[in-house]
């Protein structure tokens, strides 16, 4: 249903091949159809706009290669653009684990994948860094949240371990509990996976606003889903101004979902994405990169090869 | 408690202004950042100005007049379900992309059968994801309902169809049958969802009575696409969108329901068993634009 941007702007540039300079006109007909392919990818509206005008600058006065049409050569300044505010091809995206223990704190709404992906960074820091890893839940409201931990803990191998669980203990005490455990224990990090909340619960943010408190984070990170809707800059700066964030964790890429919020929620807290999740196993994490969620938003899987052909020739 | 929502704080700047077009396309920007995506919003907005373009207007009346337009679309939508009643037993499927709400929501409509007496059954339908088993076991005790499971990686298939018999046998008037979360785009698992309803449907033709979407309120456009995909794989019979306690309004629900003849049973305001209320259009429309009803 969704409409790969370069066949958009197709018709757009049709009067308009060989050489000159894009016109203000003419940038501003594919501007539009560009601000429509954005929304529908859900990136949010005022990170869309100020998308346009950067464009708008940039784009007005181009030469027109004569071998790329016009409306490839827009669709590159798009990409690059897109990649730019993503973060940048060398985007910064390790984890600050360095000083044992180290936390590591998760965060987010409901259901975005905080504890499917606190196992997923533990599995591996443990294999790719030969941590040794410390898990613990402070979920005290969902149903099984502290099992679903433990058993996953269990699928990550022999050098990730769980807090054992004590029914009754307060967030903010399994935080401390934690902590301790994982100093006496010699772990090299400690991941707190913490409760799904909505950013309008007070108790709840103080709650989480407490537990970095307790647990000095060196990774605050906020995990969200890649098929969040224009909410993603509420829900995003929300979170920024009661956490101590140091990066972005978005999950389900390996949906359908055409990830604009990867690029709201990046903007309006300039935090790197750290990792994208792509799927329900364990090692369903990828490094974030920069130049893949561009081409997605934008719609087009043939993006890498149509940029790069338009890049020799400009 | 309720946050107002973006477009009601947004509208506020539309106090005493003219309905020229430079106003409607500052509207229609105001409903994208509600999901209500580009087309749908840009038709809202058109049927508004048909009356009153060029009038002036005040925050209230543009209020009133884009919840009733919601409204409109909305309101075919309504319909209440009682699952306590009808065919026994009653087999009510509920499916989703994965963190959607489906266990809780299973979970809450449970504690309301249990209220009304009805005598039902929860399948642990979800044998992949960890902890889902107990998950529902949770709900289900909290609300006295039996809950029936096989380990993990068990065939779902196999276990909806030892369910329905013992139904049967017990004369249960219905089963509530979990699923695991999958996205859309996954044709191994939407094929396995697949095999769960072509199971149900040789045991009674006419089961699953109910096939219900559990959408949640964050989602952006992708939800479109998660209602064709389930409708077309699982034949979706009726949507609950969950979350709306949140900042999210769920506005992409709009257009949602001017694309699909589909009803929309509840929603879910938060994560406690009596969290679920029973669709409003008229409450949604209004939540929606951060009118005061
Ligand atoms: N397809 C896919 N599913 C994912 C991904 N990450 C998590 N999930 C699934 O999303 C659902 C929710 O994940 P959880 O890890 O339980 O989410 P959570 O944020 O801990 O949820 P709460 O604790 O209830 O707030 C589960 O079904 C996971 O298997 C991903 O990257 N891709
Ligand atoms: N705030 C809020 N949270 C909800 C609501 N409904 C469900 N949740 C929470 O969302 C998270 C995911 O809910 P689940 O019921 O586990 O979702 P699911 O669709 O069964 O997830 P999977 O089985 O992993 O695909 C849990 O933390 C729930 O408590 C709601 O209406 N409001
Ligand atoms: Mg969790
Ligand atoms: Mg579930």
């Amino acid at each position: 249903m969704f409409d790969a941007l370069s066949d958009r702007l197709g018709g757009i540039f049709d009067g308009l091949t060989g050489r000159g300079a894009l016109s203000e006109k003419d940038v501003n007909a594919a501007l539009r159809e560009i601000r429509v392919a954005l929304l529908e990818a859900d990136v949010a509206l005022p990170v869309v706009k100020d998308f346009i005008d950067s464009v708008r600058t940039r784009a007005v006065g181009e030469e027109v290669v004569r071998s790329v049409k016009p409306g490839q050569q827009v669709v590159k300044i798009v990409y690059d653009g897109l990649v730019e505010m993503l973060g940048g091809t060398e985007a910064e995206t390790g984890l600050r684990v360095d000083n044992p223990p180290a936390t590591i704190m998760m965060a987010g709404l409901q259901g975005s994948g905080k504890t499917t992906t606190t196992a997923k960074i533990a599995k591996r820091l443990s294999e790719k860094q030969r941590k040794r890893v410390l898990l613990a839940s402070l979920d005290v409201r969902r149903p099984a949240a502290m099992q679903q931990l433990a058993i996953l803990a269990d699928q990550c191998g022999e050098n990730v371990s769980s807090l054992p669980i004590i029914e009754g203990q307060l967030p903010a005490d399994i935080a401390r509990r934690a902590v301790q455990a994982a100093k006496i224990g010699g772990y090299d990090v400690l991941i707190l996976d913490t409760a799904g909340r909505t950013t309008i619960d007070e108790q709840m943010m103080s709650e989480a606003a407490e537990i970095a408190d307790i647990a000095k984070p060196s990774e605050t990170l906020l995990v969200a889903d890649a098929l969040t809707g224009q909410d993603a800059v509420e829900t995003a700066r929300r979170f920024h101004e009661r956490l101590p964030l140091t990066g972005l964790v978005l999950t389900r890429m390996d949906g359908d979902g055409r990830g604009g919020a990867a690029l709201s929620m990046r903007a309006v807290t300039g935090l790197p994405i750290k990792f994208l999740g792509v799927g329900e196993k364990l090692d369903g994490l990828d490094a974030f990169d920069a130049s893949r969620v561009a081409g997605r938003i934008l719609g087009q899987g043939d993006i890498v090869s149509l940029v790069e052909k338009a890049s020799e020739q400009m | 408690a309720r946050s107002s929502s973006r477009l009601g704080s947004g509208l506020a700047a539309f106090n005493k202004r003219k309905l020229d077009d430079e106003t409607l396309e500052d509207l229609e920007d105001l409903l994208i950042t509600s999901d209500l995506g580009a087309a749908v919003a840009r038709r809202v907005t058109k049927n508004l100005s048909k009356e009153r373009f060029d009038r002036e207007i005040t925050e209230n009346e543009i209020k009133q007049a884009l919840a009733t337009e919601i409204e409109d679309v909305l309101a075919p939508r309504e319909k209440i379900v009682d699952f306590s009643d009808g065919p026994r037993p009653r087999v009510v499927l509920f499916v989703g992309v994965n963190g959607s709400g489906k266990t809780t929501t299973i979970g809450k409509i449970a504690s309301k059968l249990k209220d009304q007496g009805a005598k039902a059954l929860l399948v642990a339908g979800d044998t992949f994801r960890a902890a889902a088993i107990e998950q529902l076991t949770v709900w289900g005790d909290r609300a006295g309902i039996p809950v029936m499971s096989k380990p993990t990686g068990a065939d779902a298939a196999g276990l909806v169809y030892e369910a329905i018999e013992r139904a049967r046998e017990e004369d249960l008037d219905l089963v509530l049958v979990d699923t695991a979360g999958r996205l859309q785009n996954k044709a191994e698992l939407m094929a396995e969802l697949a095999k769960v309803v072509r199971v149900i449907r040789k045991m009674d033709p006419e089961a699953p009575h109910d096939v219900i979407l559990v959408l949640d309120a964050t989602v952006g456009q992708n939800a479109l696409s998660q209602v064709e995909a389930f409708r077309h794989t699982a034949g979706v019979t009726g949507l609950v969108m969950t979350k709306l306690d949140g900042t999210a309004k769920g506005g992409v629900l709009v257009a949602i329901a001017e694309a699909h003849d589909l009803p929309i049973h509840f929603i879910g305001v938060g994560e406690g068993a009596d969290d679920l209320r029973p669709f409003s259009a008229h409450a949604f429309s209004q939540a929606l634009v951060g009118a005061i009803d």
